[in-house]
């Protein structure tokens, strides 16, 4: 798959903030390509740029080779799907999907075929004559799409398309999305914060902190081989664990030394130890590498949710089997589920679990839900 | 629970209702009472009857108010859009601006107009020229809009700057330029503020006296000068009758215009 668009050196600040750093990225013709931070990581902001409601500071922006950092957004072969949908309230479900169509003069004939057809894919056929406001938000979602698809443009942008959606919803929209994106074959730049999202419907994921690109990678790479502290807890649960790695292939921690598949590192060398929560073995504290004592245990339907003292430090593991709080155990881990990575500025700042709670999550989710 | 609030409600509206009986709908029956009598208080139909004599004057106060209606929308729309894109800092400014002139009394700013478009006065002066302004169609449709473009402003601003931000940004993102992204997109989603202040421009300079009485140079009566003349020389039950159909045609064009706006919210602000 050839570049479609390159983005070299893209600086951009917001009175003397620096919201995105020198960003480096290509993204190839064709492949879903998912920005996924936290808020205020500049994702939003590199979409602005690509679509052109927002001129970077520093560096240039290439579509298919040709330099467009200048060009206004109605000249560029991009379309957006906005976070709020932006339909046009004067117009009905027809005349909004026609619209760009209206401003290229096309015939009437050509209009009410391609609607018809472009309604048909997203599923309103017969919704033609709707006003927008009297739509659902999954409907004005639909509507939103069919009108920045209609003029075939090369790439589509998602500014967190489904952030308003119910859960149901959102999951059977995932799909859909997916599916349009296969069956039309252009590229997708979509935004959000919601890593099983971008898990899900992505080629490609870019996650980003504080304006830079901390890894890009498939989904699978993104969530096995994490780069640093900050992906390795944004993506997903994980058990982060200072380290030193002894040789290749050997590690140390938590007063244990572990045979693990990563090499290239000096000898000694402080490192950032990964193990995902579901890859860790609950043994006999006997049979076990590490032992520690339950603390907590919450049960999440699939499996166990078991937050371990080893030593000071809390891990996560997710089981299957039924442990009974303060029991000891024995964790189990296989050189497969251990994986390396270098320290880096985010190193120490995720994955100790001594402060999560459920209950606190709960709590603070209900204080959010009520101020909306 | 219900009914304590509605008792309550109905005590806080009560001063309302009070101020609204005595100055709005006592002197609209004051006003059908002497258009439906004769000087001698008995029931006739005579005023409205002989108001045919007033069609021209009522057609050329139409003229004057229609052109000076569209020149403030002319004027109006691009300042009022001007305003709203504007930094909210200068929106502040702006608004200030518009206002300030407001805060002078109506006919102390018609007379100073007067002052200075009259014969001798200030522009002729000051271009050294004698031209003849004051008693011109063209100096009342100016007095018109100098009053009234305020009317105009306002609303249609506050209308602008209620846009979403992402209209713009989704019409421009699906082709329109920056000319298209106001007739496609930003001007049929202002039209409520429009009609607002089509309303509240339209309505004044149809019904006023002042403007034509000072700048028209008393060569030309509007129907405002018919109404406030029968008002001075007594003749109570014409004047009514003339104000009675003027309502009555002010509300069925305020009507036609709310039929434009239905399907926005809101509506007119009159």
């Amino acid at each position: 798959m050839a570049k479609l668009i390159e983005l070299k050196g893209i600086s951009k600040s917001y009175d003397g903030e620096k919201v995105i750093d020198g960003m480096n990225l290509y993204i190839r013709d064709g492949e879903f390509i998912t920005l996924l931070g936290p808020s205020g990581c500049g994702k939003t902001t590199t979409l602005r740029i690509i679509g052109g409601f927002e001129t970077a500071d520093e560096g240039t922006l290439y579509f298919d080779g040709v330099e467009i950092s200048d060009v206004p957004a109605y000249k560029r072969h991009i379309n957006t799907v906005f976070q709020k949908y932006a339909l046009f309230p004067h117009l009905n479900v027809y005349e909004n999907i026609a619209f760009p169509l209206r401003l290229k003069k096309k015939s009437e004939d050509e209009i009410k075929t391609r609607v018809t057809e472009m309604l048909k894919m997203v599923a309103l056929s017969g919704f033609e004559n709707k006003s927008v406001s009297t739509l659902s938000g999954g409907q004005q979602q639909r509507v939103a799409i069919a009108r920045a698809l209609i003029s075939h443009p090369k790439v589509l942008l998602l500014d967190e398309p489904l952030g308003a959606l119910d859960l149901k919803l959102r999951k059977d929209m995932q799909n859909e999305l997916k599916t349009i994106q296969q069956a039309i074959g252009i590229t997708f730049i979509y935004v959000t914060h919601d890593q099983e999202e971008a898990l899900s419907m992505s080629d490609t994921i870019v996650v980003m902190a504080d304006g830079e690109i901390q890894q890009i990678g498939t989904p699978t790479d993104i969530y096995n081989e994490p780069k640093n502290a900050f992906v390795a807890d944004f993506i997903g649960e994980s058990n982060i664990i200072d380290g030193v790695m002894l040789e290749d292939k050997r590690v140390r921690f938590s007063h244990h030394t572990f045979e693990c598949v990563d090499g290239g590192y000096e000898a000694n060398e402080p490192v950032d130890v990964v193990v995902r929560p579901e890859d860790v073995d609950v043994v006999e504290p006997e049979k076990g590498m590490l032992t520690g004592k339950v603390t907590s245990v919450t049960f999440k339907g699939v499996h166990y949710e078991i937050i371990v003292d080893i030593k000071g430090f809390k891990w996560m593991i997710q089981s299957t089997d039924y442990v009974a709080p303060e029991a000891t155990i024995g964790l189990f881990i296989e050189p497969e589920a251990i994986h390396i990575m270098k320290k880096s500025k985010y190193s120490g700042k995720f994955g100790d679990y001594s402060s999560f709670s459920d209950e606190l999550d709960q709590l603070s989710d209900a204080d959010t839900a009520e101020e909306f | 629970m219900m009914k304590k609030r509605s008792v309550m409600h109905s005590i806080a509206a009560a001063p309302h209702i009070f101020w609204a009986i005595l100055f709005i709908v006592l002197p609209l029956i004051i006003v059908i009472y002497y258009a439906f009598t004769d000087d001698t208080g008995a029931f006739s139909f005579d005023n409205i009857l002989s108001l045919g004599e007033y069609v021209p004057i009522f057609v050329l106060s139409l003229e004057l108010s229609v052109i000076a209606t569209f020149i403030c929308l002319l004027i109006g729309y691009p300042l009022a859009y001007i305003m709203a894109k504007a930094k909210p800092e200068h929106q502040k400014i702006f608004v200030m601006l518009l206002m300030l002139p407001m805060w002078t009394n109506l006919l102390i700013r018609t007379y100073s107009i007067m002052a200075i478009l009259d014969d001798g006065g200030l522009l002729n002066t000051i271009l050294g020229t004698s031209m003849h302004i004051v008693g011109t169609k063209g100096a009342v449709i100016f007095g018109m809009v100098y009053d009234f473009l305020p009317y105009m402003v306002l609303p249609i601003y506050t209308c602008i700057s209620k846009i979403d931000k992402h209209m713009w940004e989704a019409a421009s993102d699906l082709g329109c330029n920056t000319f298209q992204v106001i007739t496609k997109v930003i001007f049929p989603l202002s039209m409520s503020g429009v009609i607002s202040g089509v309303t509240m421009v339209l309505v004044p300079s149809i019904s006023t006296f002042y403007i034509s009485q000072k700048l028209g140079g008393g060569t030309f009566e509007l129907i405002g000068d018919t109404i406030e003349r029968q008002f001075v020389t007594g003749a109570y039950n014409v004047g009514g009758a003339i104000s009675l159909v003027m309502m009555i045609l002010i509300l069925i064009s305020i009507g036609v215009m709310n039929r434009f706006s239905e399907e926005d919210e809101g509506g007119i602000i009159v």
